[in-house]
């Protein structure tokens, strides 16, 4: 059966992508797990400076979910060009580089930087990150904002652009209508959620930045909800991320609107969860009878006259 | 080397002093490869709660089988704990740095805490095996949760005077040394942040050479998600991972903050 999709210039060989901070740089979790085995890679964030991240504590296990404040800790666009990249470039599977900034002017010069580098098939653009104070969640809670560095990206590159979207606004898919109307190829969504843990004991946040971004399993009944009011909302591809831990789950995801889907802190979890899930989703649709992957995306089925509330038309 | 993730069958679960567990099992890969100081992130739950594993050191390795020890403290080592014999546990090893037991010294002093005395029954092992001089302080609450299996030349501490030394694990070690002289020592230390922060300072007076084995939380154990920094003087960066790049560390190195204390 056909595993593949194409996301603008982009060939996927699997819709089955690893999420941005949740497996590095490829090389740590190689060991782990058969990298040619997912669809693609999607690069832990790269800004244009080294940046150190939070102080300790950074991370907390929540019910069926966990809280992270890292800070966007990373090697900058230097050393990411001159030490990561050569790995990636050799691994059988689609790159995907995600890019976080402060600046429109700090994207653009990534992005810039990354265009006269080969073997990279795609951006991401982090616009939600909540765990920085400069940049940020400013930036993907604010159409306006939104809009301008999609357009200003747009505009630099050929290569599959992807706006990743947070879901800590009113209305979501104002956001992924601004990124379509603005040329993105894709949107990805949702990041994390804020989130804050408390430990009783001491009286004091659990985490170092006090609150942080939410993620797992617990996420999964948001992002679907998400995703499916995206899906309503525009015609471009989605990526769906949030919670996914078994090839069920990825499937659930397809039905209400994602045409690929992210594995993030399920990684963690076990390195080699996004192969399995892969493999899960194709012994699925063969059992199924089902050729084309394709005819369960948007394949929810609602009977006439139903509708879920609270949705805002445009 | 090869890394290991599979699951294993529990050999032995065993309560070995106050709320404190030995737990075995049988791997003839991890048990030829793992070295004192290192350890692995084990998952208890085949679904999702607890959702992230555990690291635990290696504490001891008995010809094919290993060992692990926890105390109980959370939701990991709850489910740890109701383990049985034919149960099965998730492992990702062998993880980690190790100690720097073959550093040239004349005699080891091992320095514990609490559950931080995991990883020495395994280090004491080979210092026996290979015949270095070593000299255990242990400090516990109390008598009833001090484990001293594996050990040798153990010198106890307890914060309730229930058994030996009444007071901290560092007093004793002062205490011991007002009236012994030990010949080139190194110090090798696991235990409570408070602990460690107090052995730095020790070591630190005292000229001697010492290693810390830290604890954090640790999403993913294999360097992912950045989850597990520790402020380290020599890092361009700030911090060093204590999952890779730990989670033994030369004393000098380290900076201890005041939520360390907490």
């Amino acid at each position: 059966m056909n595993t593949t999709f194409s996301l603008g210039t982009m060939q996927l060989k699997n819709r089955v992508l690893v999420a941005s901070g949740t497996f590095g740089y490829g090389n740590e979790a190689a060991p782990y797990t058969d990298l040619t085995g997912l669809g693609g890679i999607v690069t832990k964030s790269v800004s244009l400076l080294p940046r150190q991240g939070n102080p300790p504590s950074r991370i907390a296990e929540t019910p069926a979910g966990m809280l992270n404040s890292i800070g966007l800790a990373n090697v900058g666009i230097d050393a990411f060009i001159q030490e990561k990249l050569s790995f990636l470039r050799e691994i059988k599977t689609s790159i995907i580089v995600n890019i976080a900034a402060s600046t429109i002017e700090e994207y653009i010069e990534v992005l810039e930087r990354l265009e006269d580098e080969g073997g990279i098939e795609a951006y991401e653009i982090n616009v939600s990150c909540p765990n920085v104070n400069e940049g940020g969640l400013n930036f993907g809670t604010r159409c306006d904002m939104t809009e301008n560095i999609t357009r200003e990206l747009r505009r630099r590159t050929k290569r599959t652009l992807i706006i990743k979207l947070t879901p800590n606004v009113t209305h979501i898919a104002d956001f992924a209508r601004a990124c379509e109307a603005e040329g993105a190829d894709a949107v990805s969504l949702i990041n994390t959620l804020v989130g804050m843990a408390v430990n009783i004991a001491t009286r004091r946040p659990v985490l170092s930045t006090i609150t942080g971004g939410l993620s797992g399993p617990a996420i999964k009944p948001v992002a679907l909800a998400k995703v499916f009011e995206v899906y309503k909302a525009v015609t471009i591809p989605i990526i769906g991320i949030g919670g996914i831990t078994t090839w069920q789950d990825a499937i659930e995801f397809l039905l209400v609107g994602s045409s690929a889907i992210q594995v993030g802190t399920a990684s963690f979890r076990d390195p080699d969860t996004g192969v399995r899930i892969a493999r899960g989703m194709e012994d699925y649709c063969l059992a199924q009878g089902i050729s084309d992957i394709q005819e369960l995306v948007g394949g929810l089925r609602i009977d006439a006259g139903v509708a879920a509330p609270g949705f805002v038309k445009a | 080397m090869s890394v290991i993730n599979t699951d294993f069958e529990i050999t032995a679960n065993e309560l070995i002093a106050e709320e404190t567990y030995v737990l075995r099992f049988r791997s003839p890969e991890l048990a030829q490869q793992l070295l004192p100081g290192q350890f692995l992130n084990i998952l208890t739950s085949t679904h999702i709660d607890p959702l992230l594993r555990r690291p635990y050191s290696i504490s001891d390795i008995d010809g094919d089988e290993c060992e692990i020890m926890f105390s109980l403290l959370g939701k990991g080592t709850h489910a740890l704990a109701r383990k049985r014999p034919g149960d099965t546990i998730g492992v990702l090893g062998p993880l980690g740095n190790t100690f720097g037991y073959e550093a040239s010294f004349g005699t080891a002093i091992i320095v514990a805490g609490g559950i931080g005395v995991a990883p020495f029954p395994y280090l004491s092992r080979v210092f026996r095996e290979h015949e270095i001089p070593h000299i255990t302080f242990l400090g516990t609450r109390s008598a009833a949760r001090a484990v001293t299996r594996g050990l040798s030349n153990v010198h106890l501490a307890t914060d309730d005077g229930s058994a030996g030394f009444h007071g901290n694990v560092i007093a004793a070690l002062t205490d011991y040394l007002d009236t012994h002289t030990i010949d080139n020592p190194r110090i090798f230390a696991c235990g409570p942040n408070a602990m460690l922060m107090a052995t730095q300072q020790f070591a630190h007076e005292q000229g001697i050479p010492c290693e810390l084995s830290l604890e954090s939380e640790m999403a993913c154990g294999i360097g992912i998600c950045q989850g597990c920094p520790i402020e380290h003087r020599q890092r361009e960066r700030k911090y060093a991972l204590v999952c890779t790049e730990g989670p033994c560390f030369d004393s000098q190195d380290i900076v201890f903050h005041e939520h360390h204390h907490a």
